[in-house]
């Protein structure tokens, strides 16, 4: 199977994804290398909202590809993550040649037009440069697992009545995990594995002036701290950086231009989830 | 020792290992492609590279780091020490650990420390912690010497620089919130300059003893691995982050484990209507769902003080499986029981609802020393209707019962009506049956299970624990 990697280097992989928005640090910028230099699986897990999803996303921004997703959930089967056959059209079919041969239907129906690509098989298949992204692994079934394995290990699909579809080109996959429960061995060992933490306080500054340019840089790094400070208290919900954003987001709009006592506690409710938390946050802040 | 790069690479394979975090051959192989793809002088690429490959859990992560420093250093021997970086003032500071006068050394040494916190530079300051190990970590006793890091850190005490720092971020306001948010990037520094001197001073011992010995000796044990009862202070703070996700994870399991068992009785009515779409064939056959089983959970946990830091976790967890079960009651006891249900409900404080039990439960009678067998009767004598048979029993402690009477009949009527009864011990099970541990006794009534880390309560409420 033809493999051709997308980045030259470490260093262009940090300029590209740059150029797409998404801030690397060295260790992402490293394994994204690595994961597409040698053509492996890239497990990324951490909290939630630190951006990996975006990750993925980023990269095929950055790589022109086109980004194929496979949103896990408690549930999730074959039907719904591989392939599927279309039962409805083969019945029709089967009806509109009730006088012809069996064996001669039988190739018929079993043919590509009546196979729904899920997709797993989708990405598979594609003969573009394709980003495959399997979102939250973690909800998914153990069994799912499994079918991974074949997937993410040799890139190929077995259909029973189709044979093997192997991988036109290897798609650079992505899967994300918010560690609710610990992923198999098996499918640790196929990946690369990246743990995404919540930033440092000079780059989630960095994120927070990109995405909010207008923000003035005094409050940016007055919230960035605050923020930290409620990271290390241990909260039911940590705030993610999806939350820094929308607490600065949030001063704008009220117009003021730094954070004070009266402020935070006023717009505490941006970053902070639970009663508990809030009362916590306000305690340790020194709020009321 | 193997030689080479691929050999250096081959026997951090091995430490990794030694130190707990398990690294395949498929891993050490990936590895070594790393080698091949990476820029091989940049060497914060290779740490990342090389984790990428051989670390597959968060938890691992620091194990491995400290190892990479021993098996990859940064340098080797003394830190350069630029004629820039000789303070003014410091008569002399030679870097060869023999200082003229050590009081002014020390005050330039710490001026610099203080700039360079202020400066949030992280690699000046580790420049700087190399510098001062080189200067101030040093023992010469007689026969041998060695580096230790609380040398470096009772010389410079970087904690009595915090009010200072403080009064320079605020420029001179105190007090509030924005002292709050001050401190929080102080003390950040700090810890980052303990670590770079922590890291050099193993350096500088695996220099002259060989990376392998300090290796053994200077990886933290897992924090899952950590003894519940031997748990220091900082291992508890650290165990509470790490129970509150495990106990959510254990939580996830169970539920989904119970929503997806077999389905339930075929459900004709939607069975037929949907084969009307099929011509009359029923292909899809469908089920009503499964009415959920919401089994009752009682804890009964041991709280005196030879299991004290056991019973704080086990009872964190309670609170978490709370969610998932549709009764969770704790009693706990030490030579009688009482009710701690209200203390640890959520939205309460762990922290609180302990101190709290200690304060208001009724938990001693008589000496203060575990009675299990009085604090048995005591509960099924008072709490009758507590466990049926919809009820998980969850039983505690250490089983060491001051040789008092182990008050079996009352323990067996109770695991008799309950429908499932499991005794959890934290102690080794090597240790049971020894001195006055009623272990054996107990274990015929119901299965024990040892339970001393994080690990083993993960596999016992994942493997064991039933539907």
């Amino acid at each position: 199977m033809p493999h051709s990697p997308q980045f030259a280097s470490v260093d262009d992989v940090t300029a590209r994804l740059r150029a797409t928005g998404y801030l690397a640090d060295e260790a992402t910028a490293t394994t994204v290398f690595l994961a597409d230099r040698l053509g492996k699986p890239l497990l990324v897990e951490g909290p939630a909202g630190v951006g990996k999803t975006e990750l993925a996303k980023a990269v095929a921004a950055a790589t022109g590809a086109e980004l194929v997703r496979l949103q896990c959930y408690e549930g999730i089967d074959e039907a719904r993550a591989l392939y599927e056959w279309n039962y409805r059209k083969q019945l029709l079919r089967l009806q509109i040649g009730a006088d012809r041969e069996w064996d001669e239907v039988q190739g018929d129906i079993f043919g590509e037009e009546f196979l729904l690509a899920r997709p797993l098989l989708s990405a598979i298949r594609r003969d573009g440069a394709t980003v495959l992204l399997v979102d939250e692994t973690d909800k998914a079934d153990v069994e799912v697992e499994g079918l991974l394995l074949e997937v993410l290990g040799d890139f190929q699909v077995t259909i029973p009545e189709l044979g093997t579809i192997a991988a036109v080109r290897r798609p650079f996959t992505v899967l994300t995990s918010n560690a609710t429960r610990e992923l198999s061995e098996a499918l640790k060992r196929r990946c690369l594995y990246l743990y995404l933490d919540y930033p440092s306080a000079e780059r989630e500054l960095e994120i927070v002036l990109t995405r909010v340019p207008e923000a003035p840089a005094a409050l940016a790094e007055q919230i960035v701290r605050a923020v930290r400070t409620l990271r290390t208290l241990e909260l039911k919900k940590a705030p993610s950086i999806a939350e820094t954003l929308d607490w600065v987001r949030t001063l704008l709009a009220l117009g003021a231009d730094t954070l004070d006592e009266a402020t935070a506690l006023r717009t505490l409710g941006v970053v902070v989830k639970y009663a508990t938390d809030a009362e916590k946050a306000a305690g340790s802040l020194g709020l009321n | 020792m193997t030689a080479g790069l691929l050999g250096r690479v081959v026997d951090f394979a091995h430490a990794l290992r030694a130190a707990a975090v398990p690294v395949s051959s498929a891993e050490e192989i990936d590895a070594a492609r790393v080698l091949a793809a990476v820029d091989l002088t940049d060497r914060d690429q290779l740490r990342e590279g090389l984790a990428a490959a051989m670390v597959k859990r968060a938890a691992h992560r620091r194990a491995f780091d400290v190892l990479f420093d021993l098996w990859f250093p940064a340098a080797v021997g003394e830190p350069t020490v630029l004629p820039a970086s000789v303070p003014d003032g410091a008569p002399d500071g030679a870097p060869d650990g023999s200082p003229g006068d050590p009081d002014a050394l020390r005050d330039a040494l710490r001026g610099r420390l203080r700039a360079l916190l202020l400066d949030a530079d992280d690699e000046a300051l580790r420049h700087f912690a190399r510098e001062a190990v080189a200067l101030l970590g040093r023992t010469d006793q007689p026969g041998r010497q060695s580096w230790f890091t609380y040398r470096v850190l009772r010389r410079l005490s970087p904690e009595t620089l915090v009010a200072s720092l403080l009064d320079a971020l605020l420029a001179g306001e105190r007090g509030g919130f924005a002292e709050k948010l001050a401190r929080t990037t102080v003390e950040e520094r700090l810890a980052a300059f303990r670590e770079h001197v922590d890291a050099e001073v193993r350096r500088r011992v695996a220099e002259e003893r060989g990376a392998e010995q300090v290796g053994k000796h200077s990886v933290p044990p897992l924090v899952d691995q950590v003894d519940f009862l031997r748990a220091t202070r900082d291992d508890l703070a650290a165990l509470r982050r790490t129970v509150h996700p495990l106990a959510r994870r254990l939580a996830t399991r169970l539920a989904a484990r119970r929503r997806h068992g077999k389905t339930g009785r075929l459900d004709v009515r939607r069975t037929v209507r949907a084969s009307l779409a099929t011509g009359g064939v029923p292909i899809v056959t469908h089920h009503r769902p499964r009415r959920p089983h919401k089994p009752q959970l009682v804890v009964l946990t041991d709280v005196s003080g030879s299991t004290a830091g056991f019973a704080h976790f086990t009872l964190l967890l309670t609170t978490a499986l709370r969610e998932q079960f549709s009764k969770v009651r704790a009693f706990a006891f030490i030579d009688t029981c009482d009710e701690v249900t209200r203390l640890l409900g959520p939205g309460i404080e762990l922290a609180d609802g302990v101190s709290r039990m200690a304060r208001e439960a009724d938990l001693v009678w008589f000496d203060g020393h575990s009675d299990y067998g009085h604090a048995f009767e005591v509960f099924a004598e008072r709490w009758p209707d507590a466990v049926g048979p919809d009820t998980s029993l969850l039983i505690l402690g250490d089983a060491r019962n001051n040789y008092r009477s182990p008050g079996l009949p009352t323990l067996r009527r109770l695991v008799g009506a309950a429908r499932h009864a499991y005794w959890l011990n934290p102690e080794p099970a090597r240790h049971w049956g020894s001195g006055d541990s009623l272990a054996p006794v107990y274990g015929e009534v119901l299965p024990m299970v040892e339970c001393r880390n994080a690990a083993q309560l993960t596999r016992f409420v994942a493997e064991l624990l039933p539907d």
